[in-house]
């Protein structure tokens, strides 16, 4: 199994939809041989990990040291290098880093005795590729999110197209986190749904710690927006929803956590329609008792995203017991029941329901307590024995 | 000696349309979804008659022309009943020649089909008085039973029943309360003098009610000897059989296509082979049994869940807020003795409102076991709650010309409607005897 990020060293849902899946699929008696870019202290016992920087490779003498995130694009990545932190490192494009991880994946291939090869999205597609031909065993593709989501559906970084593209046909299976997923893997990339498995991520959270109550929250009611701030994440209609929303109830505070390309242009929306003031951004939290903190201050959490494959958080936000409102355009409300939704574009029916929501103290709490219960019951269980199941048709068929 | 009692419910609520905060205060026609889906009340009430009405209450019409002992009985609400002469009076029309055979007994309930008796003494009695009024004037008889919204019993509204001059009322017959007694015959409430209690005979009424055509059922497909035989059964150890159900069983619940209309057509005769058998109507059952001992119903009972609670209605925080705000107005509203908003006020407390914000079995997929108008029961909550605060606009629009509200015209009263005249007329009227209980 390729993958590029996992707990605690991690940056988005993908690390920890990794680790609930691996870890239910070696109780259903799956051995899972992970292969990660970089080396870091994992206390894990159920899987082996592999390391590409500790792999040298026979043809080059260098290794892959690697910043690869779960939604890092070429600009950003090019930040992230100078911002100094990455010294150590030698590649400049994060396409180089996906081609030497390729190759050190069709490496370990080489080396190392599997079944099936799993890859995670679309950064080690190309290892999985290439675990493929070394190998001649089959692949299955796992995406929890395109490059055609991330640009909120309009003009895709053409290299991520070609490689999720290639992938996507040279799979044998693929697996897509919901049908609104599968249903873009279909209509943008032309692959036939038959080979396309949906299969729900699960959420499974560590319990959250009891806080005292933030002097915030004794006298705001605080809505949340919590993500990379750009435009797959609708942000822009966040701060239109909040907007109206402070017409009807002034004493509202909205706290955006998180950062990214569209967070200078949502700081100047904010200032230009004249609601700073009911606004604080914090930046990325990266402490989990803090973000947890944080989505228990809220009266609501909100997920206006244009494109969620799935949007783990939502569930994550259920979990802690604050009420989600998230669109209709994002994979968890396939899953999800006890949530508010709406259609990503619509600030009036966003408005009616937040509003609803801090107006009527009956409506969070209702909302709270079965949104806990309900995700409760979302183990990964399921989803595991659907992987599995998956990876026994692709062997059968090979024998 | 074994009768048959049939009892058949007919409701449909005034769904609240998708009533956002940017109505509040701006628009008052809360009732009015015309989408042509399933919050258009017309719409739905037109989809019924088709599929059920019509072509049931043909049967029905057939059977009683052909079978001199049979004899069914009916509970309308008042909102079903206003809804048919505001937008389907050829409906009406055909329960009219019904009950015009005089076998069609018809019961008394609360006009707007509510869980008054629970919030408010005083507007219970209204509304039993309203419905009782209007059953008169459409089909000039008047009740004699009572059967409260959801079946919703105990013994302290069998007492005040009774106190109201009822000779009968309507009951779940629930095993935990009849306490290794039969459903089949006549009891007696607790601590009551006069009144008898029917007890519905909820296995032989699901039978056609729930499992009629559900294939994984093991006497599926149900025939009509194989039912009538539980029926004959029943000769020597009960008086009645309670059959009590929803009218829309009959081609709504039960697609045509399941048979069941054939199973209607046949069954009278089916029954009547058995020379011990008949049909009665519920007084008819009253006035013929005795009552064989006593139905001690402690707390509220219902037909609903296994439960046989009212949790269905108010077992979450947001119906419990809702249920609790939509009562908690009462003073305000009735003391406008605006009929109009009156009439608002009480449609918005039928219970099925609250019913659309049942989170009971959502959360476990089983959506559709409970039909919901709404996309989810936030949403009924959400579009409930934003009609109640343009409801409290309208009052404070009230109390700040208070003196001149008794001359005020209603605004949005449909002239051209018999129906609204005649709610204007009573409404105006009983606001002033509810304040008076209150």
């Amino acid at each position: 199994m390729f993958g590029w990020e996992f707990p605690p060293y991690h940056n988005g849902g993908l690390g920890v939809a990794c680790e609930g899946l691996t870890k239910a699929l070696s109780k259903q008696e799956v051995d899972v041989i992970f292969v990660l870019p970089k080396k870091n202290k994992y206390s894990v016992d159920y899987l082996k990990f592999i390391y590409a920087e500790e792999t040298t490779p026979i043809h080059k003498k260098y290794f892959v040291n690697s910043i690869l995130r779960e939604y890092s694009t070429e600009n950003s990545y090019g930040a992230e290098i100078f911002e100094g932190e990455n010294s150590f490192l030698y590649a400049n494009s994060l396409i180089d880093e996906v081609e030497r991880f390729a190759l050190i994946g069709g490496q370990i291939a080489g080396e190392e005795e599997f079944d099936v090869i799993h890859a995670h999205d679309w950064l080690t597609y190309r290892a999985g590729v290439a675990a493929k031909r070394v190998s001649g065993k089959k692949l299955v593709i796992h995406v929890h999110a395109t490059g055609m989501d991330q640009c909120g559906g309009q003009n895709p970084d053409p290299v991520v197209f070609e490689i999720e593209k290639g992938a996507m046909e040279a799979a044998d299976q693929i697996i897509a986190v919901s049908n609104l997923t599968k249903k873009r893997i279909i209509d943008h990339y032309g692959i036939s749904g038959d080979k396309i498995n949906v299969v729900h991520n699960a959420a499974e959270f560590s319990d959250y710690i009891e806080k005292e109550m933030h002097e915030l929250e004794k006298y705001k009611k605080i809505v949340l927006y919590l993500g990379r701030i750009s435009i797959q994440k609708g942000p822009d209609y966040f701060v239109s929803m909040a907007k109206k929303v402070i017409e009807h109830c002034p004493d509202t505070v909205f706290i955006v956590v998180g950062s990214g390309d569209m967070n200078n242009q949502m700081i100047r929306q904010v200032a230009k329609l004249g609601i700073a003031d009911k606004f604080i951004f914090t930046g990325w939290i990266r402490d989990r008792h803090e973000i947890q903190q944080m989505f228990k201050m809220a009266y609501i959490y909100i997920m206006p995203s244009v494109s969620e494959p799935f949007g783990l958080v939502a569930l994550e936000s259920m979990h802690l017991g604050t009420p989600v409102l998230m669109s209709h355009q994002s994979g968890a409300s396939e899953v999800a029941v006890n949530a508010l939704k709406t259609n990503f574009w619509d600030i009036d029916e966003m408005t009616d329901k937040v509003v609803s929501v801090l107006k009527h103290p009956a409506l969070g709490r209702t909302l709270s307590q079965n949104g806990k219960a309900e995700v409760e019951k979302i183990t990964w269980d399921e989803p595991a024995s659907k992987v599995k199941n998956i990876y026994n048709k692709m062997i059968e068929v090979t024998c | 000696m074994v009768s048959v009692c049939f009892y058949f419910q007919i409701h449909q609520p005034y769904r609240v349309r998708k009533y956002s905060i940017f109505d509040i205060g701006n628009r008052s026609d809360y009732f009015s979804d015309s989408s042509g889906t399933k919050l258009d009340n017309k719409w739905i009430i037109d989809k019924i008659a088709k599929k059920c009405y019509f072509p049931t209450n043909a049967v029905l019409l057939e059977l009683l022309n052909k079978y001199p002992e049979f004899k069914i009985c009916y509970s309308f609400s008042g909102v079903y009943l206003e809804q048919l002469e505001e937008c389907a009076p050829e409906v009406l029309e055909s329960f009219k020649k019904l009950v015009d055979t005089g076998r069609v007994e018809i019961l008394a309930e609360t006009y707007y089909h509510s869980l008054s008796f629970m919030y408010s003494k005083g507007e219970f009695r209204e509304q039993i008085k309203l419905h009782t009024q209007l059953i008169k004037r459409i089909f000039g008889v008047t009740p004699e039973v009572f059967r409260n919204t959801e079946l919703a019993y105990s013994n302290e509204l069998a007492l005040e029943i009774e106190a109201m001059g009822y000779k009968g009322i309507i009951a779940e017959g629930w095993e935990h309360f009849l306490d290794g007694k039969s459903p089949n015959y006549v009891y007696r409430p607790k601590g009551a003098k006069r009144i008898k209690v029917l007890t519905k005979n909820y296995k032989l009424s699901d039978d056609l009610a729930f499992r009629f055509s559900n294939k994984g059922w093991c006497e599926w497909p149900l025939d009509v000897p194989r039912y009538t035989s539980w029926i004959n059964s029943v000769n020597g150890n009960g008086d009645t059989i309670n059959l009590f159900m929803d009218y829309e069983t009959f081609g709504e619940h039960q697609w045509a296509d399941t048979g069941i209309f054939e199973f209607l057509r046949a069954f009278p005769g089916e029954v009547l082979k058995h020379p011990d058998n008949d049909f009665k109507t519920p007084s008819e059952v009253i006035d013929a049994y005795p009552d064989r001992g006593e139905y001690d119903v402690p707390y509220v009972l219902s037909w609903a869940d296994m439960e046989r609670d009212l949790s269905a209605w108010n077992g979450n925080d947001i119906q419990k807020s809702a249920i609790e705000k939509i009562y908690s107005l009462g003073h305000q509203v009735l003391k406008t003795r605006d009929p109009e908003l009156i009439h608002v006020w009480r449609k918005l407390q039928t219970s099925d409102h609250f019913y659309y914000m049942c989170t009971k079995y959502f959360s476990d997929g089983d959506v559709h076991k409970y039909f919901n108008p709404y996309d989810s029961p936030y949403d009924a909550f959400i579009s409930f709650m934003n009609v109640i605060q343009d409801l409290e606009i309208r009052l404070k629009r009230y109390s700040s010309v208070e003196k001149t509200a008794v001359l005020h015209t209603p605004e949005g009263l449909n002239k051209g409607s018999n129906i609204s005249e005649k709610i204007y007329k009573v409404n105006r009227v009983s606001s002033k005897e509810v304040l008076n209980e209150n």
